[in-house]
């Protein structure tokens, strides 16, 4: 359970030493969750897709993601000290949100469900 | 007496055990309302516990980074659950072993359409420079948007905020627009959902079914992976 832990751990930081080595624009831990998952596909093709994920592995991350919405609260709660900012841009950001995220919605729908049809 | 009661809360206040707490115990209490509400997505319990956490801030007058010195111990659990997201992407990437450039195709162009689509109508609207980087990634989900928003130079905490209001509005008015276009395919309704709006717009998906559930979740990392490496490259 710990190991697994600390595995998670290791990889945040040897994605953050790569980032910063090779001045990647890119944050620090997507690019030690791509490495985790480039090790899982690796032993998956050793062990077998199913036997890919440790059991301990399976209970840190279920555990840790299980209340990953906890984690975003403290973050979340500085946008109080940016409420001037947020009424003075309602407008703009109300329209962006919204506007963008139908859009995504939308494209992305429609064009997977035109190549899906194709065998 | 009084004079005690005074003493206990400006101790307590100060204590970083306080902030620690309080985020806690208002997420607890917005989790049972969410599950109450049979998790709606206007119940989002992120949404509340900034809400009650931001209104007790401001009536006890407590600041933000005394705040934030108790509730930092929750913050740093960030990165490696970021990490941890390697897991469930995995299992989603091993669901969908066919079609994948199909998936890669429509995840690019959402990503495209989501990021570029909030820049250019923040700046047509008027946003300033930071508020425009703070919307740029509030499709993805909210690790990985306020890893970027920080590069990028916008605010990670006006970041995470955007991402649920994101996730909300996704949920919320994505399976209308989906059966407006005639869009029915699981898998295409899965990807749009995780792509553009995240963990919440996936939790929707998998109401509607496992196979949009499992889509909406590699959409999710794989839409979360392409934007932070687009859109700092891009900015």
């Amino acid at each position: 359970m710990l190991s697994m832990l600390a595995l998670l751990l290791v990889f945040q930081l040897a994605g953050e030493a790569l980032c910063h080595a090779l001045a990647l624009p890119v944050p620090g831990p997507v690019v030690g969750m791509v490495a985790l998952v480039l090790v899982l596909i690796a032993r998956g093709i050793w062990v077998g897709p199913d036997a890919a994920v440790p059991p301990d592995l399976e209970r840190v991350t279920s555990t840790l993601l299980g209340h990953l919405s906890l984690l975003f609260v403290p973050a979340g709660v500085g946008v109080t000290t940016h409420l001037a900012l947020l009424a003075s841009e309602a407008v703009p950001i109300t329209v962006a949100l919204v506007g963008s995220t139908v859009a995504a919605i939308a494209v992305a729908g429609v064009l997977m469900a035109r190549l899906e049809r194709r065998p | 007496m009084m004079h005690g009661l005074t003493d206990i809360w400006v101790y307590l206040a100060r204590d970083p055990l306080f902030g620690l707490t309080l985020t806690v115990l208002a997420y607890l209490a917005a989790d049972v309302v969410y599950r109450r509400l049979k998790m709606h997505p206007l119940a989002n319990p992120v949404l509340w516990s900034v809400v009650v956490l931001g209104l007790v801030l401001a009536g006890t007058g407590i600041s933000y980074d005394r705040y934030f010195q108790g509730a930092q111990f929750i913050h740093v659990l960030l990165g490696p659950a970021t990490v941890a997201l390697a897991v469930p992407l995995y299992r989603a990437l091993n669901m969908l072993r066919s079609g994948w450039p199909g998936v890669a195709v429509a995840l690019l162009a959402s990503v495209l359409v989501a990021s570029l689509g909030a820049i250019g109508l923040g700046i047509a609207f008027g946003a300033g420079d930071t508020t425009v980087a703070s919307l740029a990634p509030k499709s993805v989900t909210t690790p990985i948007a306020m890893g970027i928003s920080e590069r990028i130079g916008g605010l990670p905490s006006l970041t995470a905020v955007l991402v649920i209001l994101t996730g909300i509005l996704g949920a919320v008015l994505g399976p209308s627009v989906l059966n407006a276009l005639g869009v029915r395919n699981p898998r295409a309704r899965g990807i749009a959902l995780g792509a553009a709006a995240h963990g919440i717009g996936t939790a929707r998906a998998f109401n509607e079914s496992p196979e949009a559930g499992y889509a909406a979740s590699l959409a999710m990392g794989g839409a979360g992976v392409l934007t932070a490496v687009v859109l700092p490259i891009l900015w």
